[in-house]
């Protein structure tokens, strides 16, 4: 490689060191946890790092699963129920509106496109107070609807801004020619332009999931009752009562922590296409 | 005009659903901002009273140390948080493009990205923790007394910031990768040639060119500075006593815990116009491409 042709053999030493350094302070936090997750307490109390005496368990993955106060297998399955949902509406709706914003013309739409995006810098802090108030007027308190419907508004801003720019680099040739043939906006859009866009609408669903599964502000907000509580909800509650339980934390977080890890994992050309999308056009 | 209608209909949901769940309660927060608890309309009288509430800024602070109040820790999270992810960031993705393997670390590194913030808290807790945790054990070689860092004033917001800047410098790093890919290597074939160091091609070349991804990065640190929320609710609490409050979770309090709507008004409005100036020239970028 060119780039590393000026460095002298230090150098590269130098850079290797560094590399392993980093993978080293990085690393650590997570072995840590995986590491408590599969020994006894009274081994993690001596330090997890110590292997005198090791002696690896899985009981603190069923604790956590099925753990008497708040179990995070019910977790799982309430963040599912949340999280499927309020990926499949913004992503959906944004794409259309990203679609109209890309392609047609009409007076204000710049400005309009403009404010959409903004909203995307605002606080989750800032809609807090009212859309409690609101949700308790209409009873959707401690309700998924609720909840997934917050969401998917509050992913709108950013898919849209994603689609939009996406669909502007998509060629109009096509889109054209269809037209001529008399196929409606409608037709074009589902029949054309979204098999196309399939990429980054895997995109921007693969972040808005993330998003709504990593979410705590707002499910602490509108989710209280014990057995509707989300796995982020779950996972401080599995602290224990006299004593810090550390194997069964551990073993919560890692379980909770996996599905976004996965997802990552077999998606991760679109996780960072995603990402990325901030800095290119 | 059976066109238009039609063409209006691709905005309707995704507008609905934006003034229903975002608009409209923007607007309400910051209405409720300008009332006092007890009803009265005090317009900006309400921001001072709030601002200099101890919990949001303590002066007396700068006499005995923490709490300083959450404004101030989250100017000090700022100061200190910025300039090391732009630093982190972007020594991270030169080193690990040079080197073989260089992937895998990333990789590593990028799990405190796909790490949902709640389970990091969790994770910080226990790396600080003064019987299980690392960071105690490591330091008692140095000869520190261990104990839980993040349950002692003095520590506790040091201790979160060290663990933001854990889980969010992938993210600057991940830009700036991304960044570097768009400089092509005749750039870089053409300083060697002309006997470049590598210290200049670093300073001379790739800090220059990558200057907008900078930008986005600052802009995008600032922001999540600014919101941090999860990690201290589940880490500290804001505690102790206060040590490690930041807005979002003193906003949290007013609201929820306080049951005063209209001081969290205050300190959620605060926080939207703090965060809409800092990334007007992300908008810019944004919207000078038509």
């Amino acid at each position: 490689m060119m780039r590393t042709v000026g460095r002298s053999h230090g150098q590269k030493v130098a850079l290797y060191i560094a590399a392993g350094l980093i993978a080293l302070i990085w690393l650590i936090p997570f072995l840590g946890v995986f590491m408590a997750s599969i020994r006894p307490l009274s081994e993690i109390n001596r330090g997890w790092w110590k292997f005198d005496s090791f002696t690896p368990t899985f009981k603190n993955f069923i604790g956590a699963w099925n753990h008497p106060a708040s179990p995070i297998s019910k977790g799982m399955l309430n963040s599912l129920k949340v999280a499927i949902p309020a990926t499949i509406v913004p992503v959906l709706v944004a794409s259309i509106a990203a679609y109209g914003f890309a392609r047609f013309k009409f007076r204000g739409r710049d400005p309009l496109f403009i404010l959409v995006v903004a909203l995307m810098t605002l606080p989750q802090q800032m809609i807090a107070v009212p859309m409690f108030q609101m949700m308790n007027k209409i009873g959707a308190v401690d309700s998924y609807l609720g909840l997934i419907l917050v969401h998917s508004a509050w992913g709108i801003p950013w898919t849209l801004f994603f689609m939009r720019n996406y669909f502007m680099a998509l060629p109009i040739e096509v889109e054209e020619a269809a037209r001529v043939d008399g196929a409606s906006d409608w037709r074009i859009f589902f029949q054309i332009i979204m098999p196309m866009a399939l990429p980054a609408i895997a995109s921007a669903a693969v972040l808005q999931f993330m998003w709504v599964w990593s979410d705590f502000f707002l499910a602490l907000i509108l989710i209280y009752s014990p057995s509707k509580l989300l796995a982020t909800q779950r996972v401080p509650l599995l602290r224990g009562v006299y004593h810090v339980d550390w194997g069964i934390l551990a073993a919560g977080s890692i379980i909770v922590m996996a599905v976004p890890i996965i997802v990552f994992a077999v998606m991760q050309r679109y996780y960072i296409r995603g990402m990325v999308g901030w800095v290119s056009k | 005009m059976g066109q238009a209608r039609g063409r209006a209909l691709f905005f309707v949901p995704a507008l609905a659903l934006l003034a229903i769940f975002v608009v409209y309660p923007v607007i309400n927060t910051v209405w409720l901002s300008f009332f006092t608890p007890e009803g009265e309309f005090a317009l900006l009288k309400n921001y001072a009273d709030v601002l200099s509430e101890p919990e949001m800024f303590d002066s007396r602070g700068f006499e005995r140390g923490f709490p300083y109040g959450a404004l101030i820790h989250n100017v000090i999270w700022i100061v200190l948080h910025l300039p090391l992810t732009v630093m982190l960031g972007l020594v991270f993705a030169v080193i690990l493009r040079d080197v073989k393997g260089g992937a895998i670390v990333k990789s590593i590194v990028f799990l405190g990205m796909v790490t949902p913030m709640v389970v990091g808290g969790i994770i910080l807790r226990f790396l600080f923790d003064g019987n299980v945790g690392i960071v105690p054990s490591v330091l008692a070689l140095f000869g520190f007394t261990p104990r839980t860092l993040t349950a002692y004033p003095d520590t506790a917001l040091f201790s979160l910031i060290a663990g933001s800047l854990w889980l969010w410098t992938p993210f600057s790093m991940v830009l700036y990768s991304a960044g570097l890919e768009t400089i092509p290597d005749f750039v870089y074939e053409a300083a060697v040639i002309d006997g470049a160091s590598p210290w200049r091609i670093f300073f001379n070349i790739t800090v220059p060119l990558l200057r907008p991804v900078t930008g986005v990065v600052i802009t995008m640190t600032f922001l999540w500075v600014l919101k941090i929320f999860d990690i201290v609710f589940v880490a500290t609490m804001g505690g102790p006593g206060g040590a490690s409050n930041v807005l979002a979770l003193q906003m949290y309090m007013y609201a929820f815990r306080q049951f005063n709507p209209n001081a969290a008004a205050v300190v959620a409005t605060f926080l939207m116009i703090v965060a809409l100036v800092v990334s007007i020239p992300t908008f810019k970028a944004a919207g000078g491409e038509e």
